[in-house]
């Protein structure tokens, strides 16, 4: 898909900035567009890495394991038939890892899941109540910390980097219940 | 002044450390192993980066931007978010270094502080890469059919962008 929307962007640009007379400046994005990315990248690292030291340390001391099972009853709730141990566990556990905002470590939990999940399905190529649940979730962002963002806040001068973190929540929790409302409301219309 | 979410990081930090030192770990040494996997993540993503911020700046300096943005303005007016931040809204679900790129870009052009720069940072901290996570999750399991994932999932990322405004009047003026 990005294949596609990369070479549209570059195009469209090309021919906008005939139509608007605007080539020296599109001639300049051209130039300076890679420096200001490692510029960024730069920028980002520092928290990055940062953070994932700090998340090393709470899976290692077994602060993420309690987060994780004061997720369990909210798990009851999502999936209510799912007997399966193991896959749950898998589940909040990803879900723990989004909560944190670490996304490559929720990765490799998620797939897990998915396996796990599939194994209980009757028709392998379709996917389950429970499956679309579970990637609804996870299309749905739900981070407690947005360190990314109130660091680019930050480095842009924010007077108050972290003041979206109320309305972030508010907003992921709406946005999240309402995906998973809908894929209940919707499993009949979609039949396996 | 101090505001109740200053304490939040710091508090969050202090804890995470201390509790592994309770736990009698050596956190140093397991935060430098830590640390350094994340410049594994870093690396990953600096070539989508480049390429991305480099299309997003030639979008914008070719008036490209304003041309989309104009575009979609009267279903950002009916939903009431501003014009400026529906290409974020556009790139958001379908790239994450996309959504990095053109953030970066509204921070600069209107500032954090700003309506629009506020909108911004709140869509990007409710909003995940929806068909990245889709196509990453069934094809990991070869599955075809996802049934009412994308529509259900498309309604989560709405409710994010509209509501993404709403908040930001609600809680930070």
């Amino acid at each position: 898909m990005m294949n596609y929307i990369w070479v549209i962007i570059t195009v469209f640009s090309f021919f906008c900035a005939i139509a608007t007379d605007n080539m020296n400046t599109l001639s300049s994005a051209v130039i300076s567009g890679g420096t200001e990315a490692i510029t960024l990248v730069i920028k980002l690292s520092g928290i990055i890495c940062f953070w994932n030291g700090l998340m090393a340390i709470a899976e290692k001391s077994g602060l993420t394991k309690i987060i994780c099972n004061l997720l369990k009853p909210a798990l009851k709730l999502l999936f209510p038939k799912l007997k399966d141990e193991k896959a749950k566990n898998a589940i909040s556990m990803n879900i723990t890892a989004n909560l944190l905002g670490l996304g490559n470590a929720a990765t490799p939990l998620g797939l897990e899941a998915m396996k796990r999940l599939q194994e209980s399905s009757l028709k392998k190529d379709t996917a389950t109540d429970e499956m679309v649940r579970f990637v609804v979730l996870n299309s749905a962002a739900l981070h407690l910390v947005p360190t990314t963002v109130a660091l680019l806040r930050h480095e842009f001068g924010s007077q108050n980097p972290m003041e979206i973190l109320l309305p972030s929540v508010f907003t992921s929790l709406l946005s999240v219940s309402v995906g998973v409302l809908m894929t209940f409301i919707l499993r009949k219309a979609f039949k396996i | 002044m101090t505001s109740f979410t200053d304490y939040i990081l710091p508090i969050l930090v202090t804890i995470i450390i201390a509790f592994g030192a309770i736990k009698g770990l050596n956190v140093f040494d397991i935060f430098l192993d830590g640390a350094k996997s994340g410049f594994k993540t870093v690396l990953g993503i600096t070539p989508a980066l480049i390429a991305l911020i480099v299309a997003v700046n030639m979008l914008k300096s070719s008036g490209g931007l304003n041309v989309i943005s104009d575009f979609f303005s009267p279903l950002s007016d009916l939903l009431k978010i501003p014009k400026e931040v529906t290409p974020l809204a556009i790139l958001s679900p379908i790239s994450g270094s996309g959504a990095i790129s053109m953030f970066e870009s509204i921070l600069k052009d209107h500032g954090p502080d700003s309506f629009i720069g506020r909108c911004a940072s709140i869509m990007m901290g409710s909003t995940e890469t929806t068909f990245y996570a889709i196509t990453l999750y069934y094809g990991s399991c070869n599955i075809k059919n996802t049934r009412h994932t994308l529509p259900a999932a498309i309604c989560a990322d709405l409710v994010s962008f509209i509501f993404s405004a709403i908040a930001v009047k609600i809680f930070l003026y």
